[in-house]
């Protein structure tokens, strides 16, 4: 695929991503805008791709080396905290709290 | 791996981060959602690791160690009242690892032969400079959150004209870039200029408008990711990062519309710098009536309806559970208890439903805004718990107001107001409230947490 052939399709599913993201998020309750925020946060750790790509490079410069391992320390603090951040919250989500469990604790 | 079998299976985590927000529209599933989306990170970090070889792979697996073991023992040990600043810090390091990327891609760049493609350098400029202001400008807003630095605006005349000038030198530098001069310092600076922006940017904006300025930061690292995906060519890069873009904008509208206010007048407004420091609401017109905890007592434990209306006071006085204790007292003695939520209560979007239902309240008992006014008027007793801006008449009848025009909780329609208060200091944004002179409105100074253990334990003796 030459370079602008790829450039158009990266063009046409960034427009399509930005109109799922707008309807798939809509349909999020407020009550949980926490969550969704904390989600996404998560999600854009996928940064830790590039991050990747990056350290591994063959032939890098030192420079290139340390930029890229910070960025991978970076972006792995991303996915993981996000995740799991947003886990803890969405645990406590419930519809109705154990009748009587928690009253004991 | 060849290229097209990781892009399929790039798209099997696309799918799981699609379905993640999907799940998220219901409290039911929603903690699937985000398993699955956990699942998918895995997969494009397998995939990425096959296919990029063992080049470094020792370097990658410490650094991820590294990273990974500080964001699960942040993510573990953070309390949920300090959730608001976790997700900034979280968000921070994400734009600044796009960052990072921009700066290790033209280091790698510039020195091949022939002119680097214009999109490549617009999307390298692009990435660096939203990644280095959402670094910046969430390190900011963590640091105001965490209460490292004060949560008042900070103004300074002229403040507009020097954010400007450092966005210009950013910018500029990027033009400069994608014009031709293959420089690698043209990034340096756009890099340094953007840092300083995010923090120029940040500081300025008050405590109350937290919730927007991180739904904005959200929204930048998510566009800064997108850009990153066009530099390396990665699909999973440029939709995630795009999804993200999306969910923050929509946010950030939401919060904003929430207020009454235009984005750019809760980013370059500044308000609270107004009537900061009038702690004198008690003299205006009228007299605050302080009450004791036994008093209020009596009023909730035979009222029918109380609407308990939490604020971000709430959150710093971590008294979600003795709040739940309350209500679980006073649903004992058949008092109908619900909570008022408003969009902007705290210091991020929905930040009291966490806390809520940390402490067990069950989700159906929280009110949005719509549903909670039209209840006011037959509530007997709203208890105000650490909020004061959402809360405030002014909204509605003092066009003077800053905050004039915002939507409120009409608490000052309910037969009586109960409000908890540390002291008669005006709130984050600084704006006196009418609603603690009202004749129907009693005050009940002391910390939130003390003062309803107090009234729990009261309401016990009854």
């Amino acid at each position: 695929m030459s370079h602008n052939t790829l450039l158009v399709f990266e063009l046409t599913i960034l427009v399509l991503a930005i109109f799922l993201g707008f309807e798939v998020i809509s349909k999020v309750p407020t009550l949980l805008h926490t969550p969704l925020m904390s989600g996404t946060n998560a999600i854009h750790g996928i940064v830790i791709v590039g991050a990747m790509i990056v350290l591994a490079q063959p032939d890098k410069s030192a420079f290139t080396w340390v930029v890229g391992f910070v960025a991978v320390i970076l972006a792995s603090a991303n996915v993981v905290g996000g995740f799991v951040v947003t886990d803890r919250m969405l645990e406590m989500f419930k519809k109705r709290a154990p009748a009587k469990d928690d009253e004991g604790s | 791996m060849s290229t097209n079998l990781a892009n399929l299976l790039y798209l099997i985590t696309i799918v799981s981060f699609v379905l993640a927000l999907r799940f998220l529209s219901n409290p039911a599933h929603a903690r699937r959602g985000n398993q699955i989306g956990a699942a998918g990170m895995v997969l494009a970090v397998v995939v990425t690791w096959i296919k990029i070889g063992t080049t470094s792979w020792w370097a990658i697996a410490i650094g991820m160690l590294i990273g990974g073991g500080f964001g699960a023992v942040a993510a573990r040990k953070v309390k949920m009242t300090a959730m608001p600043q976790m997700v900034a810090l979280f968000n921070g390091v994400g734009g600044g690892a796009a960052a990072l990327i921009a700066l290790a891609e033209i280091h790698r760049i510039l020195p091949e032969p022939g002119a680097p493609k214009v999109d490549i350098s617009v999307a390298i400029v692009l990435s660096a400079l939203i990644g280095s202001i959402s670094f910046s400008g969430s390190m900011i807003a963590f640091a105001k959150l965490q209460e490292l630095i004060g949560g008042r605006p900070i103004t300074y005349p002229g403040q507009q004209i020097v954010n400007a000038l450092v966005f210009l030198v950013a910018v500029g530098s990027g033009v400069v870039l994608v014009a031709g001069v293959q420089d690698e310092w043209l990034l340096w600076i756009l890099i340094a200029a953007a840092l300083l922006f995010g923090v120029l940017f940040v500081l300025p904006i008050g405590g109350a408008d937290m919730p927007v300025v991180i739904s904005l930061l959200n929204a930048f690292t998510g566009l800064a990711v997108a850009a990153g995906g066009f530099e390396l060519e990665n699909n999973v890069m440029i939709v995630a990062g795009m999804l993200v873009g999306a969910s923050g904008t929509f946010l950030t509208m939401m919060m904003s519309r929430a207020m009454n206010r235009s984005i750019a007048n809760v980013l370059f407004g500044a308000f609270g710098q107004v009537q900061a420091g009038a702690g004198t609401a008690a003299g205006a017109n009228g007299t605050v009536r302080p009450t004791t905890a036994d008093d209020v007592a009596v009023m909730l434990a035979y009222a029918h309806k109380v609407v308990i209306v939490p604020g971000y006071g709430m959150a710093v006085a971590q008294a979600q559970h003795d709040v739940r204790a309350l209500a679980d007292v006073l649903e004992s003695k058949g008092v109908e208890v619900t909570y008022a939520i408003h969009p902007v209560a705290g210091r991020m979007p929905g930040h009291m439903n966490v806390l809520l239902a940390e402490a067990n309240v069950p989700y159906p008992a929280l009110k949005e805004m719509d549903e909670a006014n039209a209840e006011f008027p037959r509530t007997d007793v709203s208890l105000v718990i650490g909020a004061n801006d959402v809360v405030n008449p002014d909204a509605h009848n003092n066009p003077g107001s800053p905050i004039y025009g915002m939507p409120i909780l009409d608490v000052d329609k309910s037969k009586a107001v109960v409000v908890l208060k540390r002291s008669m200091n005006p709130g984050f944004a600084g704006i006196d409230n009418p609603l603690f002179v009202e004749p129907n409105t009693m005050m009940l100074f002391g910390d939130a947490k003390e003062s309803v253990a107090k009234l729990t334990s009261a309401v016990k003796q009854l």
